[in-house]
């Protein structure tokens, strides 16, 4: 039997339509314009863990976006002023429980604002729709001192390593620190957060992406990044964004080096994106969140499958 | 046998890992949005039954292991080997004691079992979930305690010991879950 019906109770699509609704009512509200970003692009992100689906056009491969930022920061530059997007976006590889390649992602930018205060609206918007949430704020340090007492910023790889391999089962050989830092907060950290919605910010420098460098009370060196979680789930992941090309265009070359020494495709670097940089980024914070899984939260769903019309199996 | 990459896992998928075939029981991605994707993953030793967590990699292949679940009916025991027939092809399989282990305590002639093979030689056995065993030894019954009460120890014809009612009697026949050892009920003689 050719297996046609969709993934998802009808009843999920309709309260994707209502969620939809409600998101568009809170950023009309707010003066937040919608963009409808093009889904392909000559270019593509340059991340060592983000692979890009390609497309044919025209006789040559375009890239589909796996986020909508690089045309937005581009509308930043051109004056946009705050917009939005709420569209589809791919990435290679990435399925399972809460992952399909394609994916909704809400994607906006507040010129003039750092992302301590675009927390603040992500938490509004998240409470507009699951009302009566916990929220709590957590830095990236007391995420790690409290559960495996160590400084993130501080450990070396050597002693991040010694405490992974005392608790998780992986073979692996010399890593660097962002490996082990990452194989913690998935495999260790995750886990403690509270059912409620909770905010970690300032990451380690070596995981800035797009976000720009500050230095936390303590004198240390971050990301002025944050990530969103409901439970252990990832919902989120904001910047008080980089707007110095000569910088943006260093983390590009160091991104596609990564890529090389892994083996991976590598990508072309935007230059439309540099240009629009060099022209003046406006002082901004954007942040993308996942609506698939705010979908799950909504609907209690165990599966990102059940909130969609049709996963990646049901192609 | 073929290589599988990480995206290729899924529960069900028998791969190789040290040397032992194993069963993968439990697969989840985790992938911070930028950062490292891994694959948590459960799986079963095949050869031992142990059950562990393993966290898998990007850049990680496995070797697919050669295994396969037949239904056998099972034909007698020679006290070394377990002999047991494929009731389609009639090609017989004959599973030594560290292949059939606890099963053997369960098995009569006919029985019909799912025999893992591994190379082509049976590398485990899974009895029925339920059979039906006569009572050989157990103290004697006790009249009117037919509701409830205790239980007593009663030896089956297979050798394996359960715990049935007090009201159980030697060469009655009960029905048994093998795979938590527990009484069901009383089956009717034939």
């Amino acid at each position: 039997m050719t297996d046609w019906q969709p993934s998802a109770p009808l009843e999920q699509l309709r309260q994707r339509a209502r969620l939809y609704r409600q998101v568009r009512g809170f950023f009309a509200e707010r003066e937040v314009l919608e963009i409808e970003a093009p889904v392909m692009g000559a270019a593509t992100v340059t991340d060592p863990f983000i692979d890009s689906v390609t497309a044919q056009c025209g006789g040559r491969p375009y890239y589909l976006q796996t986020s909508p930022e690089f045309a937005l920061k581009r509308l930043l530059a051109a004056g946009a002023g705050a917009i939005y997007s709420l569209g589809k976006v791919f990435r290679d590889g990435e399925r399972g429980r809460k992952h399909n390649p394609e994916f909704t992602l809400l994607e906006w930018y507040r010129p003039g604002w750092d992302d301590r205060q675009l927390m603040r609206e992500v938490e509004a918007l998240v409470l507009s729709v699951l009302p009566g949430l916990t929220v709590t704020y957590l830095s990236y340090r007391q995420w790690f001192e409290r559960h495996l007492g160590l400084d993130p910023h501080l450990a070396s790889a050597g002693q991040l390593a010694a405490l992974a391999r005392e608790r998780i089962n992986i073979e692996a050989g010399e890593e660097d620190r962002d490996f082990w830092l990452d194989l913690l907060v998935t495999h260790e950290l995750e886990g403690t957060l509270g059912p409620g919605l909770t905010f970690v910010y300032d990451y380690p420098a070596s995981q800035a992406a797009l976000a720009r460098l500050d230095t936390d009370a303590q004198g240390q060196t971050v990301a002025r990044r944050f990530e969103a979680f409901i439970g252990s789930m990832e919902l989120a992941n904001g910047y008080w964004e980089l707007t110095n090309a000569p910088e943006q265009r260093r983390r590009f070359e160091a991104d596609l080096a990564r890529r090389r020494a892994l083996g991976l495709a590598l990508y072309p670097m935007d230059e439309k994106l540099l240009a629009a940089l060099d022209a003046g980024l406006p002082e901004s914070a954007g942040v993308a969140l996942g609506m698939d899984r705010l979908l799950m939260c909504l609907t209690g769903a165990r599966s990102i499958a059940e909130v969609l019309a049709f996963d990646i199996d049901r192609l | 046998m073929a290589t599988y990459s990480i995206n290729d896992f899924r529960v069900g998928l028998k791969v190789m890992l040290d040397g032992d075939p194993c069963n993968i029981v439990e697969n989840e991605l985790v992938k911070p949005g930028k950062g490292q994707a891994f694959n948590r993953v459960k799986l079963r030793n095949l050869k031992t039954g142990r059950v562990w967590d393993r966290t898998f990699r990007g850049s990680e292949n496995l070797e697919g292991a050669d295994v396969t679940d037949l239904d056998m009916d099972f034909l007698y025991t020679d006290g070394e080997f377990w002999h047991f027939m494929d009731p389609i092809t009639f090609e017989q399989h004959q599973a030594d004691k560290a292949a059939v282990g606890d099963a053997a305590k369960w098995l009569s002639e006919q029985d019909r079992c799912v025999i893992t093979l591994y190379n082509g030689a049976p590398l485990a056995v899974n009895p029925p979930n339920h059979v039906e065993l006569e009572v050989v030894e157990t103290d004697p019954g006790l009249k009117g305690d037919t509701a409830q009460g205790g239980t007593k120890p009663a030896t089956l014809s297979t050798g394996a010991v359960v715990k049935v009612p007090l009201f159980m009697n030697q060469g009655d026949v009960v029905r048994v879950d093998t795979r938590t050892g527990e009484y069901l009920g009383r089956a009717s003689k034939d």
